[in-house]
């Protein structure tokens, strides 16, 4: 009998410590999207870059099994993006980033927006070297989520609420979801928005923004 | 399906770390919590095993319960959720065991 203890993910997390490590040298927020499909990432992500496109110059890596649709979405609102396409794969891994970064060439003090997989399984799960997990939970989706997939609001700093538009036509509770949210991770903080109408995207901005600051602070 | 690509990386592992000996069996803990399903994992082994050192190795999967203490008033207890708070009402938990994905031995055939 051989010892080994060998942690499984071993490598995928040195190659996200890797990541890490570029990005604090480049003094560059990294934050990686998280949802599931349809929850709006990538119009919070057009929006975001429209909005915010004299303060803050923002790039994207968009992870999807299939298609450039994304990529061209964040093209057309104005930022450089690369589209890692996974084919089968369920989640992006810190190696895809690193290729990734290397032809998306980011800014120093900038900021690199990940949209990771539309999944709330296996992405919880494989470190990228982003600074946090940003969680979006649209309220077209049950307000138990959070308690259903409690590994990715545990791993996530924060939780965005999006579509809040549509709340007088589904049954939707804020208030439970952000108390399930909290069930699972008491640290995680919540904002409400609606990418659309653009309704709090005041707080997700101050947010970034003070991400942001922080980012170059460390590096 | 991410536990294709965990079996991948346990047999590239397990080959490396064999320097081209046979390898008769691999035991893995896996915890509770770690995100990943035993029977998935053992589904792919043998189609991902095919081929290699690990070629008709044995795949023993050692479960591991969750098992938390909690910083309020320092009592151990086992947890069936990724949340559960401790009986004296605290949500300030460290976790003790259920999170674990890793290879523990594997068994190598003796030269003949």
């Amino acid at each position: 009998m051989v010892e080994l203890e060998a942690q499984i993910l071993a490598k995928n997390d040195m190659l996200a410590a890797k990541n890490r490590g570029w990005f604090a040298g480049r003094e560059i927020l990294a934050l990686n999207l998280v949802s599931s499909p349809g929850s709006g990432k990538t119009t919070l992500l057009e929006r975001t870059i429209r909005d915010l496109k004299d303060r803050m110059p923002i790039s994207v890596i968009e992870g999807d099994q299939a298609t450039a649709n994304d990529g061209e979405r964040i093209r057309a609102a104005g930022a450089a993006a690369v589209q890692v396409n996974t084919g089968a794969g369920c989640h992006l891994e810190a190696d895809m980033i690193a290729k990734g970064l290397a032809e998306l060439k980011p800014a120093v003090g900038s900021v690199v927006m990940v949209e990771n997989v539309g999944n709330l399984v296996c992405p919880a799960m494989f470190d990228l070297g982003e600074r946090a997990k940003v969680v979006i939970l649209s309220v077209t989706e049950g307000d138990d989520k959070p308690l259903k997939y409690p590994h990715m609001f545990r791993a996530a700093e924060i939780m965005v609420i999006n579509k809040t538009d549509l709340l007088p036509h589904v049954d939707f509770n804020v208030e439970e979801a952000i108390a399930n949210a909290q069930t699972v991770n008491p640290q995680i903080r919540a904002i409400q928005v609606s990418a659309k109408t653009g309704d709090g995207l005041a707080s997700w901005y101050d947010w970034l923004q003070g991400e942001a600051a922080q980012a170059r602070l460390a590096g | 399906m991410h536990e294709l690509g965990i079996t991948r990386n346990i047999v590239s592992i397990v080959e490396e770390a064999a320097k081209g000996r046979r390898v008769k069996r691999v035991t893995l803990d896996v915890g509770q919590f770690s995100g990943v399903m035993p029977d998935a994992i053992l589904f792919c082994f043998d189609i991902v095993a095919k081929g290699t050192l690990l070629d008709g190795a044995l795949l023993d999967i050692q479960k591991i319960a969750g098992r938390a203490r909690c910083r309020s008033c320092g009592g151990a207890f086992d947890t069936t959720t990724l949340y559960q708070a401790c009986a004296c009402g605290s949500r300030a938990i460290d976790r003790l065991a259920g999170e674990e994905l890793k290879i523990r031995e594997m068994e190598i055939e003796e030269a003949p």
